[in-house]
Order: structure tokens, then C-alpha cells, then sequence
């Protein structure tokens, strides 16, 4: 069951319901949408990374060194 | 100044049955700012919250964030035109257990006729990797007055229990 839970602050009860049809139907639009973006995302950083370690591999083999490169 | 700072309603602790948004509803506009006070940690792995103001769902929310996680540089990003504000973070699977991220999101002039900013920090908590500091601010594109406050995690995931959500009101008069 998920449930939400809402303060109605002009009264101050508490209640705690389960979802309706459509917000759960939101949900599973949302979880698809992030796992989308997330992959996305780890993408970009995996593509980054590879290229950083390109690049790094070509100064070395230019003849800097590790601390010359970690200057830069 | 602010001179007040008045609990409205009363703080939502999230029962062993977990929740996936907490609301707070029908906030009267007596006040200047609001501020939320979280203490969370979810079901799943999903690294931040999201949060919409006045029901609004459609895509107005820009948004800016500084992060730090411990070690190596600090970092940015930044959204825009997003149906929800995502600044806000969380404890998760990921974390030691039984460890919960603090959090603040503060709404200036939330009640009146301007668009809406906010500002918010997190702290996540961890005996491990994972910790994180994360500074944000953005602006919700619509001049609604602020009348309720929408939590939730990125589905699927939801709160835990013993996740707590408190309101408070401050006023500068």
C-alpha cells in the first residue's frame, strides 16, 4: 500500500490515504522519466571520464608527468 | 527581522507503513515566510526529493545547487524549467542505516502576488561514502500564493519510518 500522508494546516488533522488511481499512474511515469534521466546522466559522467583518461594518457605519452598533468 | 517562528500544524512522523509524499494543505497566508524542516531517509536510491508549491505541476521550476561530498571538488548543477523543485536531499539504501538527512526549504513572501523563490540545505548523513552538503535556490515561475506544500521522493521510492516534516510561519512584524 502507498499511502500520503496531508496536514491540513487550518485545521491541523493529520490524514494518512492511500493514493488515487492517477497519482499512483503518475508515479509510474515519474519512476520511468528519472530512470531515463539517470541513465542519462551516468552516460554523460561515464563519457567524461573516458575522455579525461584520453586525454591523459596522450599528455603522458607527449612526455608530462603525473604531476605536470595534475598541474594542468 | 523575523520576529516569530510558529509551528503550523503539527510535525508528520511517517508510520512503519512508509509514505510517498507528505502534504502540507490549506496554509492560511497570516505569515511572511514559511520554512520546512525535514528529517528523512527513503526506501530506495534515489539521491533527492522533490517539492512543488501550490499544486503547481507544469514546468516553472528553475533551480541552482552547490555540493560538497567530502572529498574532491565541490560542484554544481542547475535545472530549469522542471513540473517540480529538486534541491532538496535525502538519506536513502545507499546510507548507514537508521541514518536520516537534515534539511531546511525556506519560502519568502509566500503569499503574495510575486513568483515564488526558495532556498533550501541539505545534509546527508552517512558512516561511509555518500556524504553529501548541498546549497540550492530557485524560482517557481508562477505568482500563486503558497498555500500548500508538496514532499515526495522520486518514484518509486518512498519515506521511511520515522521520517518528520515540520512547518513553521515567520513573520518580520
Amino acid at each position: 500500500m502507498t499511502t500520503a500522508i496531508e496536514v491540513n494546516c487550518a485545521t491541523g488533522e493529520v490524514t494518512e490515504r492511500e493514493l488515487t488511481a492517477a497519482e499512483i499512474e503518475q508515479r509510474v511515469v515519474d519512476a520511468a522519466a528519472a530512470a531515463t534521466r539517470k541513465a542519462e546522466e551516468d552516460a554523460a559522467a561515464e563519457a567524461k571520464a573516458a575522455a579525461k583518461a584520453s586525454a591523459q594518457a596522450k599528455l603522458a605519452a607527449l612526455g608530462l608527468s603525473a604531476a605536470e598533468i595534475a598541474a594542468l | 527581522m523575523a520576529n516569530t517562528f510558529v509551528q503550523i500544524g503539527s510535525t508528520v512522523t511517517v508510520g512503519s507503513g512508509g509514505a510517498a509524499t507528505i502534504d502540507f494543505t490549506s496554509i492560511p497566508s497570516t505569515y511572511t515566510d514559511l520554512l520546512v524542516k525535514l528529517s528523512t531517509r527513503t526506501n530506495g536510491t534515489g539521491g533527492n526529493l522533490r517539492f512543488t508549491l501550490a499544486g503547481i505541476t507544469s514546468g516553472v521550476y528553475s533551480e541552482k545547487a552547490l555540493y560538497g561530498a567530502g572529498s574532491g571538488s565541490a560542484a554544481s548543477f542547475s535545472n530549469t524549467s522542471q513540473a517540480f523543485a529538486a534541491t532538496v536531499y535525502t538519506d536513502n539504501t545507499n546510507h548507514t542505516a537508521s541514518t536520516f538527512a537534515s534539511s531546511e526549504l525556506y519560502i519568502p513572501n509566500y503569499a503574495g502576488s510575486t513568483n515564488k523563490s526558495f532556498s533550501t540545505d541539505s545534509v546527508v548523513e552517512s558512516n561511509a561514502v555518500g556524504v553529501l552538503a548541498v546549497m540550492g535556490a530557485g524560482l517557481m515561475a508562477n505568482t500563486s500564493a503558497v498555500s500548500s506544500i508538496s514532499i515526495f521522493p522520486i518514484s518509486p521510492d518512498n519515506f521511511v519510518q520515522y521520517t518528520t516534516a515540520s512547518l513553521y510561519g515567520i513573520k518580520n512584524s
